[in-house]
């Protein structure tokens, strides 16, 4: 039965082999001369200031745990999604029910302004 | 088998190593690297189950949408000095290693108490894990539970919002 | 026989009514009143509609029997419906209570309706499971909306603390319990807990596997229900989050916890007492619950001795009563079920009135909560110290109050079923209890006032108050009214 992901392995393993061939090549075909001013931060060409480790806003946290829910509840649609004509009326509601209760949390989240960034 | 079976000893050395390095890591970030690639491999151990679906969960879950919460959180935590954290107290360690080692004992007791290999794979089992096979599941079985949870996510929306929102005035 | 729709009517309308306070609250954000009594109305309707359907149950031929829709995911017994009203119950109080509370300390208010409506409704679903999958999606929605409720207040530290601790073990403790769930799947091929008890009857099962499992969900359940040596979330977050919520937490959760004990030790021991009790599982289960038992009650009770505090002293109470409750599981019969039912009403009752009697008092940001600021309270506040004294009285387990019966039918189930010593501990324990919560009422009477404390304006909370002192009092005076209904689910 695992003959049948044996694409799949072949893939994953000559994607993860070239990435990391091309790597080893870069680090020892590439020229490397380190001047003082090529050691520094990239900073879109800006002199960079501060500290990087700046601490992030909660906001990005609040985007990110949208995105986990909303997420989860499209994986949640696939299995209905592939075989929607055999499955038939009852979970076509159930699906209308469970995307209708998301969808107040949506309309929650957007009216309080949870999808805004200020 | 012996295909199967060297499909799960590489995926179960390399996710115990990735496990340990996810651990043993002083630094977060490369924690967190760690953690994505022991998730790819818990997918792949998946796959050796014949839970397909649940290893395109894995990886779509939380090697995509929860590594980046934690990634965020730790951005958030803005941990500069690692030593900080560094367990001081050396009886916490020995007590964690002897809590580990009895459980890895449990799981041993329960791989020789029988059970663990001895059911021939059924027929069906090969097929279950497939998201049409768990759909089927899911709609008339567990119509329920599924309802149940968007009522789950949903307290997940109000708990972000309540938490990371609300104007403090 | 009712048809299925009435049956699952309570479920339908506490989910529907969660809906409509999440939908409107941001519609109505200058006008909390909306959302206030349509809340209050949910609650209502759903506990109206369980207590339709509770009658209709006990006109059946078989009460005892409990009937699952839902393709065996959603049962319909007497005691899920018992459970429902009480869960109602314990959220209509705190809603009376809150309103005043939140706006006079905090000012703030939003989205606190439908958290706890969600957490009623995860509390009703954990109550109608038949699954072991439907118990956990209850118990998820339950505890996340807690950890919420618990961190509320985001401006001040101590809430945010509590909230971040109880997430943490929480979340910790929920690995426990799916690990355990998926262990019993493991020994016995299914989750609907009558196909467990019918497959344990007939040793159909991986009996090492079911032990292992039954371990791993005791130490999850026993972090919900912060039962030693899992307990020692519960004082901070009690202590941490805004105080009407802690009666909340400490009182319906609680309930909610035990629930969930019930529902899945009838099933395994039910299964078990048809077969070889001790052969089959590798631990004698009920013994080891029964030292957890003892082992909490007499450390929450010593703990509370020493506090000063008196939401950490309530705290540390709830961690003993939380002792009490689960004799009812080691006593494992009709009548340790019935007593855990009385009990848990008798203790949301009390529980929950004692922590909106401290809101009252409390003032601008945690002052007013130490013991000894207590002294007196009965010279300023005649009404609200008698009523305080009689939650005291009913928690410290004295006649005529509810409190005395509960642990009259708690103490009585565990010595029927030969565990004496455990009675005589919990008989000691409560004598140790007694110090500090006659100490309070001694203090509110019998000493001098430093300060003349200040109590709020009390709104709503008045009848909430009313509610359960009137409930404490009957069903101390007559606790037959109750337990007639509680016995005849078993």
């Amino acid at each position: 039965m695992l003959e049948a992901y044996f694409p799949l392995i072949i893939m994953v393993v000559f994607g993860f082999a070239v990435a990391f061939i091309f790597m080893l090549l870069s680090q020892w075909l590439g020229a490397r001369r380190g001047t003082k001013e090529k050691q520094t931060v990239y900073e879109s060409g800006m002199v960079p200031y501060g500290n990087a480790r700046e601490r992030f806003s909660v906001k990005f946290y609040l985007v990110a745990v949208s995105f986990i829910v909303f997420d989860i509840e499209v994986v949640f649609l696939y299995p209905w999604a592939i075989q929607f004509k055999e499955l038939g009326i009852v979970p076509f509601i159930a699906v209308l029910i469970f995307i209708a209760i998301l969808f107040i949390g949506y309309f929650y989240e957007y009216k309080k302004g949870g999808l805004k960034w200020d | 088998m012996s295909l199967t079976f060297l499909f799960f000893g590489i995926l179960a050395v390399l996710a115990i190593a990735t496990a340990v390095i996810c651990v043993s890591n002083k630094n977060p970030v490369v924690s967190a690297m760690a953690l994505v690639a022991h998730f790819f491999m818990l997918a792949g151990l998946y796959l050796t189950l014949q839970a397909q679906f649940i290893a395109i969960l894995q990886i779509l879950i939380y090697a995509g949408a929860i590594m980046v919460l934690v990634i965020f959180v730790i951005m958030l935590l803005n941990l500069g000095d690692e030593e900080k954290l560094r367990e001081k107290t050396k009886y916490r360690k020995i007590l964690a290693s002897l809590l580990g080692i009895g459980f890895i004992a449990m799981l041993c007791s329960v791989y020789l108490g029988g059970g663990l290999g001895n059911k021939a794979t059924s027929p069906m089992a090969i097929t279950i894990g497939a998201p049409a096979a768990l759909g089927k599941e899911l709609f008339t079985n567990y119509l329920f539970a599924f309802e149940a949870i968007a009522l789950l996510l949903l307290t997940a929306i109000i708990g972000a919002v309540v938490l990371a929102k609300r104007k403090v005035d | 026989m009712a048809n299925e729709t009435i049956l699952m009517l309570p479920l339908y309308l506490i989910g529907f009514f969660s809906l409509a306070a999440v939908g409107l609250d941001p519609l109505f954000s200058k006008n909390k009143k909306v959302i206030y009594y349509l809340s209050l109305i949910g609650l209502l309707e759903a506990a109206i509609s369980a207590g339709y359907a509770l009658y209709l149950h006990t006109l059946t031929p078989a009460p005892n029997i409990e009937i699952s829709y839902a393709k065996n995911m959603v049962s319909t017994g007497g005691m899920a419906y018992f459970f429902d009203i009480l869960f109602c119950l314990s959220g209509i109080l705190i809603l009376l209570s809150s309103p005043r509370y939140f706006t006079r300390e905090y000012k703030e208010l939003s989205e606190f309706y439908s958290l706890i409506l969600l957490s009623v409704s995860g509390m009703m679903i954990m109550a109608h499971s038949a699954n072991l999958l439907v118990l956990f999606i209850g118990i998820e929605i339950m505890s996340l909306s807690f950890y919420i409720l618990a961190g509320f207040i985001r401006i001040r530290i101590m809430s945010v603390e509590a909230a971040l601790k109880y997430f943490l073990l929480g979340a910790f403790s929920t690995g426990f319990l799916v690990y355990g769930i998926a262990m019993i799947y493991g020994a016995t091929g299914t989750l609907t807990l009558s196909v467990i008890q019918l497959s344990i009857q007939t040793n159909t099962i991986n009996s090492l596997y079911l032990t292992i499992g039954i371990g791993l969900i005791i130490i999850g359940l026993s972090f919900k229900a912060a039962i030693f040596p899992f307990h020692q979330w519960a004082p901070d977050v009690y202590h941490g989050s805004p105080t009407v919520i802690a009666g909340f937490l400490s009182a319906a959760g609680k309930a909610a916890a035990m629930m969930a004990f019930i529902i899945i030790a009838r099933a395994i021991f039910g299964g078990l007492s048809q077969n070889n009790f001790v052969k089959d599982l590798y631990v004698d289960v009920r013994l080891v619950l029964a030292v957890l038992s003892a082992a909490t009650m007499l450390i929450g009770n010593i703990t509370a001795l020493v506090q000063k505090n008196i939401k950490r002293m309530l705290a540390y109470s709830s961690v003993a009563h939380a002792g009490y409750l689960l004799m009812g599981v080691v006593a494992a019969n009709e009548r340790g079920w019935s007593g855990i039912l009385f009990y848990s009403t008798a203790y949301i009752l009390m529980q929950i009135g004692a922590f909106i009697v401290i809101s009252l008092s409390e003032r601008n940001d945690e002052q007013n909560l130490k013991i000894s600021e207590y002294r007196g309270f009965s010279k300023a506040h005649p009404y609200l110290a008698a009523i305080m004294s009689i939650f005291m009285f009913s928690l410290a387990g004295l006649p005529p109050f509810a409190g005395f019966f509960g642990k009259y039918y708690l103490f009585t189930a565990a010595v029927e079923t030969g565990y004496v010593w455990l009675t005589i501990v919990a008989v000691i324990s409560s004598l140790i209890s007694m110090y500090f919560y006659i100490g309070l009422i001694i203090k509110m009477y019998f000493e001098d006032p430093d300060t003349q404390p200040m109590v709020a304006e009390s709104g709503h909370a008045v009848l909430a108050l009313t509610l359960s002192t009137a409930g404490v009092m009957i069903f101390g005076i007559f606790p037959s009214l109750l337990m007639d209904i509680a016995k005849i689910f078993f």
